[in-house]
């Protein structure tokens, strides 16, 4: 028998040894897929560049005026000089006041929509409701808070009207992110709860929330970076040009009185004020920007830790 | 099940009721309506009204409030409309006004409140027509300006005016002006145009006083008017001659009390009736040395001493 | 035990209707700020409003003492150059973003990206008008040897940046939805990464593309802070690039704290909000219907 020995040399099977290189047609195609994962690279690049251009830039044109007292002071010298103190306590109060009032509304009203209802015309025209009030314009709120609000209601120009406002625009979002969070709990935990005879919101309220914290407050969390930043709608409802208030206190203002606020106090500083520093409405927008990222990395840190803390 | 979550239950409970108690002590502590007797010790003066007047307003509010700081005024812009608006909607103590009120919002008020308003001058304000510092141009007439800013106004380019405006490449002549609701806006166009006409369309209408000096400070096509006190050093005010051939000054706080300057108004403060006590103490003071101080420092004209002297007294008797 | 028992099911029926009250918030909410905003213009839009004058007239001069004239042409002009020009270039980075997103990058940098548009999106508009304001402003003067910088480039690159994280995230959840199956049905066949998202994925989620494309629009057409700080506010309609406009919303933002309560003005206001409100409206139905379209399949 002639088996082939080891020494033998082996002969490669006649035309295997070009079985797997490349023909022109295939090189031809990975250049095209190189190419075309170059270009989209740099479309993404390009979008993430601006942030941190724009964060860097803002942060080099603050450094002269930021400090804790410029924090902690109140604006002086026809607001020319001084911290930004009484404007950083109204967004406060604004995203406090606004917050607790969106956040319970949005969270019963995404269990409702993941939980209570049937597929009948009125979930969807809940569900188109909440899709178009995500998309109004701030101008519209706006509009609507100094209409519903402010003189419909007698509020006035009030902390508890622009809240209101602030309120009823940062409400989609917070249903949306709860609904995801709350049909990202498997429907096997519910079946069990059900088979062993808890109502519906026994279900929920022991199970189905407690597991889904993570992502409601998620929401809510990124919703205050929303309600920091936004100026239209309080421009007209409760934000002021300008209020004394003692230099460091808390409970400076009342629910029914007007407020300063970081965007407002922002937007006067560069269009209203002459002889400003420079750097100060730098420090202002950095200052709100920082709080807005600053808020938002607590809010992924938390995502990330949750997730890795799922048990399902 | 019950007895799983029970803790975490209750805790929720718990937490609902000390937001709310939270919540209703802020709501305690400063009541609605402005001059109010004080819950807990703040007087509230609402101010409201011109975006030309409003830095000045809020300046003296923040040293007011050093000197008296149980008192609290607060300041919002939104232009001399406005002001007035929220005087005869009763939502503001003190409306400020760089115009006069029309007979029709004096009717309007006395219709809807019952009460007169009483007008104050408290300061003058001299409105410079501003240019970019480049710029050859160094004065000008009311009817060029007319010509420049009216509707159906012939002037477009900076060669019409008569000079090389070298540092404008195009020869455009770019008019900034205020939205239209703002006093400074309302005051140049009568000063200029009178009741008839309206201005072109077209001009860049920006939001404040400052927005428009900055603006012209880095176009140097630009052309644009706002209050003498908003200068600054990359700008030149020009000269304002009434009519062609008059002889023309700058905006200054001489010019604009001898009436020389033709484009100086007076500043204008409201209030419905007789001013409650803690606002006629706020306009004393405003009256009075420091408070008038304040007013030079922001670049307006501070009443001559007899003027304010005199206001002073018509307040003390409006008692 | 009963007492327990009852208060458990009554208290279980006040919660269910507390929480049905909450669900039909949002419509209440939508239709209370249609039914607010469109009551405090509706006096003028009844009793003096000319429609085809509003519509098609470019002279706005609402606080004219001889001759006032409400015609809003040249702020819709405003509007649609500024959202256009945002939409040229936000919908190809935008597309191309969720597309390299999606598809091409792995599980790590896909998180960083995602984390880095969402914060792109964080940022508050009036800062977006702050940099418009200066930064941009500045540059466009010194790249385009332009006499001003406040124009529909500036507001229009502002826009993008802005509408960008909206494109990106839906269309990243629209390309997501399309089934795996067609995607290892294509690379059975042999294409590359790119001749499938070319030749299958794109036109598989061509719905949920267009209505990011949609969302993206919205969100351009309803933003007021970054165009009032950073389109110059000129009422006219814009013939180049470099001209100056003012948009619908702007006009509102800057002439509302101005115009008397109930005057004339306050309620043409009113009633541009209503416009705003029903075009944002309109297409925020159409990209949800586009949406519904592809489940339906």
């Amino acid at each position: 028998m002639d088996y082939p020995s080891k020494t033998m040399k082996q002969e490669p099977v006649r035309g295997s040894e070009n079985l797997f290189a490349q023909t022109p047609f295939v090189r031809r195609k990975k250049r095209t897929e190189w190419v075309a994962r170059s270009v989209f690279l740099l479309m993404a690049l390009l979008m993430v560049c601006p942030l941190i251009f724009i964060v860097c830039y803002l942060f080099y044109k603050a450094l002269p005026i930021l400090s804790l007292d410029f924090l902690l002071a109140n604006p002086a010298r026809g607001m020319r000089a001084g911290g930004i103190w009484a404007p950083f306590v109204g967004t406060i109060y604004l995203i406090v006041i606004s917050l607790l009032v969106s956040a319970p509304i949005g969270v019963l009203a995404a269990i409702y929509l993941n939980e209570y209802a049937r597929d009948n015309w009125l979930t969807r025209f809940i569900n188109l409701a909440v899709v178009n009030l995500a998309g109004v314009p701030s101008i519209v709120h706006a509009l609507f808070g100094l209409g519903a609000f402010v003189l419909f209601a007698q509020m006035g120009r009030s902390v508890l009207a622009a809240s209101l406002t602030l309120a009823i625009m940062t409400l989609p979002v917070i249903i949306a992110s709860t609904r995801e969070s709350l049909g990202s709990v498997p429907m096997a935990f519910r079946e069990a709860c059900w088979n062993v005879g808890a109502t519906r919101w026994q279900t929920i309220r022991q199970i189905v929330l407690p597991n889904s914290v993570s992502g409601i407050l998620t929401g809510i969390i990124l919703q205050v970076s929303r309600a920091a930043g936004e100026t239209a709608p309080i421009m007209f409802t409760g934000a002021v040009f300008y209020k004394a208030i003692p230099e460091g206190a808390i409970f400076a203002y009342g629910l029914f009185d007007q407020c300063m606020a970081l965007s407002m106090h922002l937007f006067t500083i560069t269009t209203q004020v002459p002889g400003v520093p420079e750097a100060l409405p730098y420090g202002i927008a950095i200052v709100l920007v920082g709080t807005v990222l600053l808020v938002n990395a607590v809010s992924i840190v938390f995502r990330v830790a949750f997730r890795s803390r799922k048990k399902w | 099940m019950t007895v799983l979550r029970e803790s975490s239950g209750r805790s929720l409970h718990m937490a609902c009721i000390a937001l709310a108690m939270l919540v209703a002590v802020t709501a305690c502590s400063r009541e609605g309506e402005p001059t109010d007797l004080p819950a807990t010790g703040k007087v509230v003066v609402q101010n409201t009204g011109s975006d030309t007047m409003v830095n000045l307003a809020q300046w003296w509010a923040e040293q007011y409030a050093e000197l008296v700081p149980a008192v609290s005024v607060e300041v919002s812009g939104g232009g001399s409309g406005t002001g007035i608006a929220a005087l005869i909607n009763g939502t503001a103590d003190i409306a400020n006004c760089s115009r006069q009120m029309e007979p029709e919002e004096i009717r309007k008020a006395q219709q809807n409140t019952g009460q007169d308003p009483q007008e104050f001058v408290v300061g003058y304000d001299a409105l410079a027509v501003y240019v970019h510092r480049d710029n050859p141009l160094n004065e000008i007439n009311l009817e060029q300006l007319a010509e420049i800013y009216g509707e159906d106004g012939r002037i477009d380019k900076w060669s019409q005016l008569g000079i090389e405006n070298t540092a404008c490449k195009s020869d455009e002549l770019i008019r900034v002006s205020r939205q239209s609701n703002s006093g400074t806006y309302y005051y140049f166009r009568a000063a200029l145009l009178g009741k008839e006409r309206d201005f072109r369309l077209g001009s860049r209408d920006l939001h404040g006083s400052k927005d428009v000096v900055e603006l012209v400070g880095r176009t140097p096509c630009a052309i644009g008017y706002s209050g003498m006190g908003y200068t600054n050093d990359r700008v030149k005010m020009l000269k304002i001659a009434r009519k062609t051939g008059e002889p023309a000054y700058g905006p200054a706080i001489e010019t604009a009390l001898d009436g020389s300057y033709p484009i100086a108004r007076p500043l204008y403060m409201y209030t419905l009736g007789r001013p409650s006590k803690e606002t006629r103490k706020y306009l004393q003071w405003i009256y009075s040395d420091a408070g008038q101080a304040i007013v030079e420092e922001t670049g307006f004209v501070p009443l001559p001493e007899k003027e304010s002297k005199k206001a002073s007294a018509r307040l003390e008797k409006v008692e | 035990m009963e007492d327990r028992r009852r208060f458990g099911f009554i208290s279980e029926l006040l919660i269910e209707w507390i929480i049905r009250l909450c669900g039909i918030s949002a419509i209440v909410f939508v239709f209370g700020i249609f039914f607010f905003v469109f009551r405090e213009g509706s006096g003028f839009l009844f009793h003096k409003l000319n429609i085809v004058e509003f519509f098609t007239s470019p002279e706005w001069y609402p606080s004219s003492v001889s001759h006032k004239r409400y015609g809003v042409l040249a702020l819709i002009a405003g509007t649609c150059s500024v959202t256009a020009l945002a939409m040229l270039i936000a919908v190809p980075f935008g597309l191309g973003a969720a597309i390299f997103v999606s598809e091409f990058c792995g599980p790590k940098l896909k998180e960083t990206f995602k984390i880095v548009i969402e914060l792109l999106a964080a940022i508050p508009s009036v800062v977006w008008g702050f940099i418009g304001l200066t930064l941009m402003n500045e540059l466009i003067i010194e790249l385009f040897d332009a006499p001003i910088g406040l124009t529909v480039l500036n507001g229009g690159v502002i826009l993008a940046l802005m509408s960008v994280p909206v494109i990106v995230s839906i269309g990243e959840d629209a390309l997501k939805a399309v089934p795996d199956s067609y995607r290892e049905a294509a690379e059975a066949l042999g294409a590359t990464h790119w001749q499938m998202t070319y030749k299958v994925l794109l036109p598989a989620a061509k719905n949920g593309l267009l209505a990011a494309v949609l969302l993206g629009v919205a969100r351009a057409v309803g933003e007021t802070m970054a165009v009032l700080m950073a389109t110059g506010h000129a009422v006219t309609i814009p013939h180049s690039l470099l001209d100056s406009v003012r948009t619908l919303t702007a006009t509102i933002a800057a002439e509302l704290g101005e115009a008397p309560v109930h005057s004339d003005h306050y309620q043409v206001l009113f009633l541009i909000g209503v416009l705003l409100f029903t075009i944002t409206f309109v297409v925020n139905i159409t990209a949800d219907l586009i949406v519904k379209g592809i489940r339906r399949e």
